[in-house]
């Protein structure tokens, strides 16, 4: 069987720092990877690759077995790939509802109507669903700008979980969260995105919810990748608890 | 869709108070608000740019190339329709913004701006040199009819013309209406906010600015062709930079938030220079500053956000109780 994602000797180098350094890896369909690393390590241009947001210098990013390698990402969020960002991505003079709203509009390619009004009976129940999954109803009439973090978080994730992705990318997703609210926030979105067969890659430092969330780990140092495996066994690998973990697990 | 319907009904009260209302007013402030509308198209042509986060400092080269396409084709063609004319001017910018958008779209901030600015600039050059478009002299025009009616007298022609400018002013603020409320409208905003997220949800900035520079350019080109009409001359100043910059004034004075606002500052604007040059004729440069100073100090988003500045707010403040999460 094909796998979903396979990126193939990706390189990327920016002057004397090597971000990418022959970064080959197979994820089948349904997978839920955590990629994990120190600041630098390179997790984050992973992401930005795949997503289409750098370009390597060389290697190859297949999806599906399709060439998706140097696409824009508003191509390869067509192609089934989308993300979310460390930091918040969103439109903040916007209303939660505006924000999500807009993504359904762009999925049923009605970003280019000048007629269809923005808030229209189309979408609704699509909306409704998706502020009932993310638990976010109570907030959707709020402008992004004053929510709290650990919500802007849920809607940054939302917009890309709207798209219905293959493959869902979520850079930190508890970054910038209360650590009473992680586990909480990361349950909202494993099980928003449960019963489908997204594939889910998660960048992440806390290795608790590496350990919970992920059933694969990616563990990246310098560019590379130093360990692939069940979160078990990675987290326990000897290199990874020098160069990552310092031995947390 | 009751929006669009709310609005084009709106559409047509206005234009039937408009219509009584210059039927009503002295022949003075007739020539004044048809003036007054012309350059509102423009201007609003700058908050449909300003929406999606850009704002030209040359949208005296559509205005102008509207202005110049009336002038030409009464001139040169013995058109003489005001309807004709000022499709003609908005096909002209059209066109022109067409051309210039894909070189434009990758550009912003200061940078957009200037360049925009530039090539206003090199029109205003390319026209005090061209002789057979009447060098910096320009051209005059001769009254037009209105659908083959030629209205007689003074008075007459300028109630006409002001009904017709009228007439263009409330549809193009309706079709901008629902185009700023639709979901493409909702996607300029969008990228004024985060380009980052537009691009990642799968639509293309470029496109989005793109369009919104074709709609300020052929807005520009039926203010120009209005314009023209309204004064009875053309000459290359409709592209000169300080032409553009009072476009941007009356921009900034009515905000993006509201369509209405950019007329009802556009007559403000031409009302204050009117009685501003009568009563301090050395000075008024001075009171139009103090005027817009007072506006950003007072209301740095515009005319238009003085309802919203009205309404109480109900706002409640945003807490994420952990619980919601579990």
């Amino acid at each position: 069987m094909t796998a979903l994602l396979e990126t193939i000797g990706l390189q990327k180098a920016f002057g004397a720092v090597i971000a990418a350094g022959d970064i080959s890896i197979a994820v089948e369909r349904g997978q839920k990877l955590g990629l994990i690393g120190n600041n630098g390590a390179g997790k984050t241009t992973f992401i930005n690759i795949v997503t289409g947001h750098l370009k390597p210098d060389a290697g190859h990013v297949m999806l599906d077995g399709k060439d998706i390698t140097g696409r824009a990402p508003r191509q390869v969020r067509r192609d089934g790939v989308s993300r979310s960002f460390q930091i918040p991505q969103l439109f903040t003079s916007l209303t939660l509802d505006q924000n999500l709203l807009l993504a359904l509009a762009i999925l049923r390619d009605q970003g280019m109507s000048s007629w269809q009004p923005a808030r229209s009976d189309l979408g609704i129940a699509e909306l409704d669903d998706l502020l009932g999954r993310f638990r976010l109803r109570e907030y959707r009439e709020q402008t992004i700008a004053v929510l709290p973090g650990g919500v802007r978080k849920l809607v940054d994730v939302a917009m890309a979980v709207t798209c219905r992705p293959k493959l869902l990318l979520l850079d930190e997703p508890t970054s910038g969260v209360a650590a009473e609210e992680k586990f909480p926030l990361m349950d909202v979105i494993m099980r928003a995105v449960e019963g489908t067969d997204t594939t889910v890659l998660f960048v992440e430092h806390d290795m608790d919810i590496v350990g919970r969330y992920a059933d694969r780990v990616l563990a990246f140092y310098a560019g590379r990748i130093i360990a692939d495996g069940a979160p078990g066994a990675v987290l326990s690998n000897e290199e990874v608890q020098r160069y990552v973990t310092g031995g947390a697990a | 869709m009751p929006g669009i319907i709310g609005t084009l009904a709106a559409a047509v009260i206005a234009f039937a108070v408009l219509a009584v209302a210059g039927d009503a007013m002295p022949n003075w402030l007739v020539l004044v608000a048809t003036l007054a509308f012309a350059k509102g198209l423009v201007a609003l042509g700058i908050v449909a740019l300003m929406r999606g986060g850009l704002v030209s400092f040359g949208q005296g080269t559509f205005y102008c190339a509207g202005a110049y396409a009336a002038g030409l084709a009464m001139r040169s063609f013995g058109i003489g329709d005001a309807a004709v004319l000022v499709a003609l001017g908005a096909i002209a910018g059209l066109i022109l913004g067409a051309i210039i958008a894909p070189l434009l779209a990758g550009y912003r901030g200061i940078f957009f701006a200037t360049l925009t600015l530039a090539l206003s600039m090199i029109v205003y050059g390319i026209l005090n040199k061209t002789y057979s478009l009447g060098g910096s002299d320009g051209l005059n025009l001769h009254a037009p009819r209105f659908f083959g009616y030629q209205p007689a007298g003074s008075r007459n022609a300028s109630y006409a013309l002001f009904l017709f400018t009228s007439l263009v002013t409330v549809i193009a603020a309706a079709l901008c209406r629902i185009h700023f409320d639709s979901v493409r409208g909702l996607l300029s905003h969008a990228t004024r906010d985060n380009e980052i997220r537009v691009e990642y949800l799968g639509a293309s900035v470029r496109w989005v600015n793109g369009i919104n520079f074709v709609i300020a350019a052929a807005l520009g080109g039926v203010g120009g062709a209005l314009s023209a009409l309204s004064l009875g001359h053309i000459d290359p100043d409709f592209a000169f930079w300080t032409t553009s910059g009072e476009f941007v004034f009356l921009a900034i004075l009515s905000g993006y938030m509201s369509v209405a606002a950019v007329f009802g500052a556009a007559i403000l604007l031409e009302l204050v220079r009117s009685f501003s040059s009568q009563y301090f004729p050395n000075t008024w440069q001075g009171a139009l500053g103090v005027f817009l100073l007072l506006i950003i100090l007072f209301l740095p988003e515009g005319l238009g956000s003085l309802p919203l500045r009205l309404r109480p707010s109900g706002a409640k403040s945003a807490r994420a109780p952990i619980e919601k999460f579990k």
